[in-house]
């Protein structure tokens, strides 16, 4: 009982410590993948609420968007007999599958390289999260692989950087928005915000958004996944079905 | 109007997959081919990842390979007991195909086999095709006409001779058992039917009579396509329903506009185009393979 009020009390005390604290929130918090879908725009907006006057430094805030984390492999090409072959591949142990961060300025104004490294902000530091599989001595070697995807990611529009992209107004309102491609895979995506001050973290709020494959999509994937061998059977039987249909409707078109 | 593929879990435009589709069917309907060696490049061209482009062009030919048989069996020109020869060997050689896609896709070589497949047989299809045709155009300028040979050899050497009646032949079932197992392990592999490479075996290696060739590669194409398209589906989930409904949509009506085209045009041009056709797809892989990549990496999800 003692140590729990001594615990209230460290509490109501530490409270006012954190002068600043961010309050947000999503346009949406679920996206659904359905057969039409051709990507989806997500607003972030929030405040700063503040319980003492403003204090110096440069305030700024970052917002990151990370969809579900998988291994992946990395495959070089290289001319083996005048042809080119995938030859020398690296595991990397997760990537995210998208990735975006966007700021109120370049990253490296707005975070210091230790806050970064400490909470995996910017995109290199939130594939090697988990760190690539193996070949650690070949630091370099590794890193042109990392390098290539988040180029082919990038390109893709699955990882975005966004400097400048938060729009912070009297230090207090802002809002951005991360476009989310069409070549979405499901899961949940989490988002977090950074409040930072003379690049340093001063607070952080975190959420998810449930990206979800409904309807026919879902339907389809599931059965896919859960009964294959009944899918299968399904899909041939869609084919007959079609190529019967097809001689049947020509042979009365002609007939 | 972009769709969004469940299996391939990409976003692609409806009436680009319908216009592939279309295209296929009439170039299918024009030559008498699946077109299923047509499918399976475009698609890559477009974005689908291989496998779910092999996978559900395999299904697509299955749905393409049953139209047909049924006008064949209209006209009684199917060669049912040829045909079940075929197929054992055809599903033996379809699931040797899967083990060896799959043991390839786990090294990372999946990409390369299936490309270098392309090239070799489109190259090698595609040249024997013009240098044929070409011929015949010259033989019909001279007005002779075309002289029909039979094979009699080592084949009719061998032992198990079995009597095929609807074809009139009366050989060993070792050879067609050989046939349908290399069109298997190209169905699984390529996601083709295979019919490009049927018809010419059956018409010279075995001697089969014309007139019952094309009925029966079809028939054994719908179940050495539908195995591959079952084994694709349970060990690598790489079926695309969404894809192949819209594949097939197109390729209904394409494949009859095309038979149309084809009724006006003289068989002869219709080869010379035809060939013209696979090799250009084949030079067009061939390049793929031969030039230096604008991205050297890539990436691969795992499983």
């Amino acid at each position: 009982m003692r140590l729990a009020t001594l615990f209230l009390l460290c509490l109501i005390l530490a409270l006012p410590a954190r002068a600043e604290q961010v309050v947000a929130g999503l346009s949406q918090t679920r996206v659904a993948i359905t057969t039409n879908f051709a990507g989806s725009e997500i607003l972030i907006f929030g405040a700063v609420k503040r319980e003492a006057p403003l204090p110096d430094g440069a305030l700024h805030v970052v917002v990151t968007v990370a969809g579900p984390s998988m291994p992946v492999t990395v495959r070089r090409k290289e001319r083996r007999l005048g042809i080119w072959v995938n030859t020398e591949a690296v595991g990397i142990g997760a990537a995210p599958s998208f990735y975006a961060v966007a700021a109120t300025a370049p990253l490296s104004e707005a975070l210091t390289e230790d806050q970064d490294t400490l909470h995996k902000v910017s995109i290199p530091r939130a594939i090697r999260a988990v760190g690539p599989a193996g070949a650690a001595d070949e630091a370099s070697e590794v890193d042109s692989f990392v390098e290539a995807l988040i180029r082919i990611r990038s390109r893709k529009g699955l990882y975005q950087d966004l400097p400048g992209a938060v729009a912070l107004s009297e230090d207090t309102l802002f809002s951005t928005s991360i476009a989310l491609p069409a070549n979405l895979t499901e899961g949940d995506y989490r988002t977090r915000i950074f409040l930072t001050r003379e690049g340093e973290v001063i607070d952080a709020f975190e959420t998810a958004i449930g990206v979800r494959k409904v309807g026919l999509e879902r339907w389809v994937f599931l059965l896919a996944h859960d009964q294959p061998l009944i899918y299968g059977i399904l899909s041939l039987a869609v084919a007959i079905a079609a190529g019967w249909g097809a001689s049947a409707v020509f042979r009365l078109v002609r007939g | 109007m972009q769709i969004y593929l469940p299996i391939a879990e990409v976003s692609v435009n409806a009436f680009l997959l319908l216009g592939i589709g279309g295209i296929v069917g009439i170039l299918s309907g024009m030559f008498g081919v699946g077109g299923g060696f047509l499918i399976t490049p475009l698609l890559f061209f477009v974005g689908i990842p291989p496998a779910v482009a092999v996978a559900t062009s395999a299904n697509q030919t299955v749905a393409s390979s049953f139209s047909g048989v049924l006008a064949h069996l209209r006209r009684k020109t199917v060669d049912f007991r040829m045909g079940t020869v075929l197929l054992i060997g055809g599903l033996i050689g379809a699931a040797a195909g899967i083990a060896i896609f799959n043991l390839l896709r786990a090294q990372g070589q999946v990409d390369l086999l299936v490309k270098l497949c392309y090239v070799v047989f489109l190259g090698v299809i595609g040249a024997l095709m013009l240098v044929e045709s070409l011929r015949a155009i010259r033989r019909s300028r001279r007005g002779k006409p075309a002289t029909k040979r039979r094979q009699r050899g080592w084949i009719h050497a061998l032992p198990f001779k079995m009597r095929f009646r609807t074809s009139g032949l009366y050989i060993s079932v070792i050879p067609p058992l050989l046939v349908g197992a290399a069109v298997g392990i190209l169905a699984a592999i390529m996601g083709v039917g295979g019919g490009f490479i049927m018809v010419p075996a059956m018409i010279y290696l075995l001697g089969m009579p014309t007139k019952v060739v094309v009925g029966t590669s079809l028939f054994q194409i719908i179940f050495v396509t539908g195995f591959t398209t079952l084994l694709h589906a349970v060990t690598n989930y790489s079926v695309d329903l969404g894809l192949a409904l819209v594949l097939l949509i197109g390729g209904v009506v394409g494949a009859q506009i095309g038979t149309q085209i084809g009724l006006r045009l003289k068989a002869e041009q219709v080869r010379i185009l035809l060939a013209l056709l696979v090799l250009a797809v084949c030079g067009k892989i061939a390049l793929d393979l031969l030039l230096e990549p604008a991205e050297l990496y890539s990436i691969a999800e795992a499983q």
